[in-house]
């Protein structure tokens, strides 16, 4: 099975610095990391690797600097690396990004394609889903076990608000990993070596423009506006009435509501 | 000149790290407390490919080179100076004896499971009456036939309690004193070797150390390094080596109790402010941080003259004594910035101080250092 993971560089921060005036991330001096839930796809796509055979690469849209990252990726045991990177593509939003990255994986060829839920700087959950649609193939968000993996399908455990959806899903699909997927696994130190003797491939503007939406790529062609961006606040952790009939809930709720002076 | 290390080797060192934050700090102090290694991490290690660094990957090692290795005993030593010898005798002792002076049949058959990671390895020199006077050996070795028999006892043997595969240098000819020692590859599940439990010590206490009795041990001739009476050549060069080791080791226990030390003087007040704000911890913290920076240079410059095959005897030999001089010193006046709290065994630089006096002493003491120092000065 050939497998591609899409990984994004994200900064090791919680405190992200944006750009006011663009509403895009400050990189400059901030130490950039594998988002956590790609780290997850990669470690996911190695494991369905080693049970199925074939390949698992791996795919960034990003700065150059992204490099280290798609390393990272190679030695943690990822077969070969595309770093999709163009001044045309900069300023991109989930919609662009999206765009860019679907003509990328065309030129590359797959039998699934895996993505992190989302990206712990911008917190969309959007271009996975948008791959999928882009490239009119079934995708599966939330993955959090795979049950069964065959060349031609899997079985995997979707999580949801009340419980969880267990789906079938032919290949080629689209899965997006959640933490739970799978706990990623060390670089090694041979993993490294060998890491750098690799070349990682460049996609440009010129290796996909016949494929892409031209006017939907870059800051001008992004549908999103960043109207304000801000640190969330902190909120405490909610209580859970259980176990308790109407009449008791509802007492117990106007008991609360009257303990914090809202009524 | 070019003090930065490669993208490769940052790369190293952030897996380094991670793994030592991970997977080694927050059972250190058991394993120091328990007197006993952890078996699950040497696992771990070795999935990691800690235990093959520098050594070729056609013997299935990882292929890196002896500085990256200086990187990752380190990140180690700086959470846990256990580690650190661990990883030193396995790779800087007991693997180089095959490697550089093994046959091809020895470095594919003893070395490979050393270096790719299925089988732990130690080194027995040091005997009882044999410390840096290694002519006093009296551990012998008889040829008989296809085999050697090896009879004596070694003491202080690291890894011992765990390990597959000890060197071991004994006498093939009483003789000829140094020149009648050579170099075994000994399986050390074969009858009659018998490990002691692991030596009560100061420091590095969960590091396996025993003392490792030889009775009438059967060892093919195959097993033998080189030729009979190569024995000390073989051990010095390996000792070379594992200086690099032990000096990069220092450092590592040096810059962990700095930054202990640093996080703490941030928090504790005393007359009304953070003691980070007083000049006397300022200026101890400067002095301990320019002095492990210069350790680390010489630890660097030994390691890339053997990446470059080049001389470095006389390098190792400074960096461990200057490193292992620093290890003491700066331990200790970071146990003193910590006051009370760091004689305190919940602190990390209690534990840093006990550990660091080990590396004035083994493979080479400070004084041995000198002679090696000095004999290449001329003096």
């Amino acid at each position: 099975m050939k497998i591609i993971v899409c990984i994004k560089q994200v900064p090791d921060t919680v405190e992200v610095k944006i750009d006011p005036k663009t509403g895009t991330l400050i990189r400059d001096g901030v130490p950039s990391i594998i988002n956590y839930d790609d780290k997850t796809g990669i470690e996911a796509a190695l494991q369905l690797k080693e049970q199925l055979g074939g390949t698992v690469t791996v795919v960034s849209m990003g700065p150059p600097q992204a490099e280290v990252a798609l390393r990272e990726a190679l030695a943690m045991g990822c077969d070969d690396a595309y770093l999709v990177s163009a001044r045309e593509f900069g300023g991109s939003d989930t919609y662009a990004t999206s765009g860019i990255l679907a003509g990328a994986v065309k030129t590359i060829g797959y039998d699934m394609i895996i993505t992190g839920r989302q990206a712990i700087d911008g917190d969309t959950a959007q271009v996975g889903p948008q791959l999928a649609e882009k490239l009119s193939i079934p995708q599966v968000s939330y993955v959090e076990e795979v049950f069964e993996a065959t060349e031609e399908y899997v079985v995997v455990k979707r999580q949801f608000e009340s419980g969880y959806h267990k789906v079938k899903i032919q290949t080629p699909c689209l899965l997006t990993a959640i933490a739970e997927l799978a706990e990623p696994r060390y670089m090694s130190v041979r993993g490294i070596v060998e890491a750098y003797e690799k070349e990682i491939k460049t996609i440009g503007f010129e290796d996909i423009k016949d494929g892409l939406e031209l006017d939907m790529i870059g800051l001008k062609g992004s549908p999103t506006n960043v109207y304000q961006s801000f640190t969330k606040e902190l909120k405490g952790a909610g209580t859970v009435l259980k176990d308790l009939s109407v009449e008791e809930a509802v007492a117990a709720i106007i008991q609360k509501m009257e303990d914090k002076f809202i009524i | 000149m070019d003090f930065k290390l490669t993208k490769p080797q940052l790369l190293q060192q952030e897996l380094f790290r991670k793994f030592a934050e991970t997977e080694i700090k927050p059972i250190a102090k058991d394993m120091d407390e328990a007197e006993e290694y952890s078996l699950d991490l040497v696992a771990k290690l070795q999935k990691a490919g800690m235990f093959g660094i520098p050594y070729s990957r056609e013997y299935g090692g990882q292929g890196a080179d002896v500085l990256t290795y200086t990187l990752a005993m380190e990140e180690v030593s700086k959470v846990d100076a256990s580690t650190g010898i661990t990883m030193s005798v396995h790779t800087s002792l007991c693997c180089s004896c095959i490697d550089q002076f093994g046959s091809e049949e020895q470095k594919h058959t003893h070395m490979r499971p050393l270096i790719d990671g299925t089988a732990i390895g130690c080194y027995g020199l040091t005997e009882p009456g044999a410390g840096t006077d290694a002519g006093g050996c009296q551990t012998v070795a008889v040829l008989d036939g296809d085999n050697y028999i090896i009879n004596g006892s070694k003491v202080f043997t690291t890894n011992s309690g765990f390990a597959d595969t000890c060197i071991v240098f004994a006498l093939t000819d009483k003789s000829k004193g140094l020149r009648g020692l050579s170099a075994f590859i000994v399986d050390l599940h074969s009858e009659g070797v018998t490990v002691s439990a692991n030596i009560e010590r100061m420091g590095i206490r969960a590091a396996s150390n025993c003392e490792v009795i030889y009775e009438n041990v059967s060892v093919p001739v195959a097993n033998l390094i080189g030729k009979e009476g190569m024995g000390f050549k073989i051990a010095m060069v390996a000792l070379d080596g594992g200086r690099i080791g032990i000096g990069a080791q220092s450092v590592g226990i040096a810059q962990g109790a700095i930054d202990e030390a640093l996080k703490y003087v941030k928090e504790r007040k005393q007359f009304g402010k953070t003691i980070n704000k007083f000049q006397n911890t300022q200026f101890k913290l400067a002095e301990c941080q320019t002095k492990v920076d210069a350790a680390r240079l010489m630890v660097w410059r030994a390691a890339v003259a053997k990446d470059n095959h080049e001389a470095y005897s006389k390098e190792a030999a400074m960096c461990k004594l200057f490193g292992s001089e620093v290890a003491n010193e700066v331990t200790r006046v970071c146990v003193q910035l910590l006051g009370g709290y760091g004689y305190c065994r919940e602190y990390p630089v209690e534990r840093a101080m006990r550990d660091a006096k080990i590396t004035e002493i083994y493979e080479g003491t400070s004084e041995a250092m000198k002679m090696v120092i000095s004999g290449a000065m001329k003096v």
